[in-house]
């Protein structure tokens, strides 16, 4: 376990593999976005999984698994 | 080693796997099953397998591999095979896909949900003042879906009898040369609508990507008349077929409606479960490029591969009870708009517009129900998407 608050999570997302299919975001509206060209992005302030549960079915959902989830 | 099984075959029931299939659910994750030529190709009908082969880039979906199988006669020797999106591989599949992702995006599609509620509120009222009865595939399932992709593109609905009979040729012929003709007219359709808006611009989609890429020298008009076929048949067809199969497997599950209409916000998870349990689009094409160890077989270059998404999306090792129709179980990982690069680019406007249609159809008609017998409803044959032929309703 590391020092941070249970659930710090760093997230990582491969632009150049989004699809732009939006699962993350709709999965976990809370930490993950869409910029204006439809590419996923962390919301700002969220980049540490706000505590989400829903982070780890979020990386499921990509259907590229263009996001990687490990404890910060 | 019984004999292997025909595919794709017709549902015995609409809204199930066809009983036919049920050595593909007993031969998980992969067997083997028959095309109408006589082709063997892999069948995969495990869910992780599925997930693992649809994110793979040794599986090919470019239509003009010579080894590419061909799901029915009428797409044998087609001299037209090349599709755009769904029809070639990356990196020309991600250049296409990048034009068009900002247009489908969660935001974007949420901003269309008044628009969309309008339009089916509008074609309730026609309904209401023309009923109690109505044919609901031709009053409602089709016209919401062609309204909004139309909205959208921006081409005209007025066109929508002409582009909705030629997307149903092109897709179910019955001849070849029916799928041929239908091609050729929809190609010369929205090529002379893309000249027309070249020199009146209009506000759709299409507009933005003449501007934006074709007037720029980054598409021709060919490559863009592709992707509005595309997007205008895979636009209207899919979502009118949920909705119409999506509605008489409520009317067809009771307890399931009234629970549905006694907790209205269940709508977006069983909007998932239905496609889960629908899986309208059975029988997605790849060829192997190159050897694939998976599920304890090897796939070897030039094999078919077919998915069955109807077997997939029933798979026991991921949902629990899966003919079951069930709004409380986790269906978010099914496969239905398929998975990999592919993965369905209208599915969160798909949503949306099922959400909106099934909500306000059942909300609006409370005595919805069918007006003929079940077992007589016409359905689609198995080697298209799925859904009703006609849907006769009264309240």
């Amino acid at each position: 376990m590391g020092g941070g608050p249970a659930g710090r999570l760093a997230i990582d997302i491969d632009t150049g593999a989004c699809i732009g299919a939006g699962q993350c975001a709709l999965t976990a509206p809370g930490v993950f976005t869409q910029d204006d060209d439809g590419i996923s992005e962390l919301l700002p302030g969220r980049e540490d999984g706000a505590g989400g549960a829903l982070v780890r079915e979020a990386a499921r959902a990509c259907p590229v698994s263009a996001i990687s989830v490990r404890e910060a | 080693m019984s004999e292997t099984v025909a595919f794709p075959q017709d549902r015995t029931c609409p809204y199930h796997p066809p009983a036919a299939y049920e050595p593909l659910r007993q031969g998980r994750p992969l067997s083997r099953v028959t095309l109408f030529d006589g082709r063997s190709v892999w069948v995969v009908t495990g869910h992780a397998e599925a997930r693992a082969l649809l994110s793979d880039g040794r599986l090919s979906t470019d239509r003009e591999n010579a080894a590419f199988p061909t799901p029915t006669k009428r797409f044998a020797g087609l001299r037209v095979r090349r599709t755009a999106l769904l029809g070639v591989d990356d990196p020309e599949h991600n250049t296409q896909r990048r034009m068009l992702i900002p247009s489908f995006t969660l935001k974007r599609t949420a901003d269309l949900r008044p628009r969309i509620r309008e339009t089916v509120d509008r074609l309730i009222d026609e309904m209401v003042a023309a009923g109690p009865r109505a044919e609901l595939v031709s009053a409602f399932a089709l016209p919401v879906p062609s309204m909004v992709i139309c909205a959208l593109l921006g081409v005209p609905y007025g066109d929508h009898e002409f582009f909705e009979g030629q997307s149903r040729r092109l897709l179910r012929g019955p001849e070849a040369a029916d799928v041929e003709d239908a091609r050729r007219l929809l190609d010369a359709y929205l090529g002379d609508l893309v000249e027309r808006k070249r020199r009146e611009p209009g506000e759709g989609l299409l507009d933005e990507l003449i501007a934006r890429r074709l007037e720029t020298g980054e598409i021709d008009v060919e490559e863009l008349v592709s992707l509005a076929v595309i997007l205008l048949v895979a636009g209207h067809e899919t979502t009118a077929n949920m909705i119409s199969l999506g509605t008489f497997t409520l009317l067809r599950h009771p307890e399931q409606l009234a629970e549905l209409r006694a907790e209205p916000e269940l709508m977006p998870t069983a909007v998932e479960e239905l496609m889960r349990f629908l899986s309208i689009a059975d029988g997605m094409l790849r060829v192997a490029t190159e050897d694939i160890e998976v599920g304890g077989v090897t796939v070897r270059a030039d094999d078919g591969v077919v998915f069955s998404t109807s077997v997939i999306n029933r798979d026991g090792q991921v949902f629990e009870e899966p003919d079951r129709l069930d709004w409380h179980r986790p269906s978010r990982h099914h496969l239905a708009f398929g998975f990999g690069i592919h993965q369905c680019l209208g599915q969160n406007l798909a949503r949306a517009e099922m959400e909106i249609a099934l909500s306000a159809l059942f909300e609006r008609l409370p005595g919805l129900r069918l007006a003929a017998d079940p077992a007589r409803i016409p359905f689609k044959p198995g080697d298209t998407i799925q859904g009703m032929v006609e849907l006769p309703v009264a309240w």
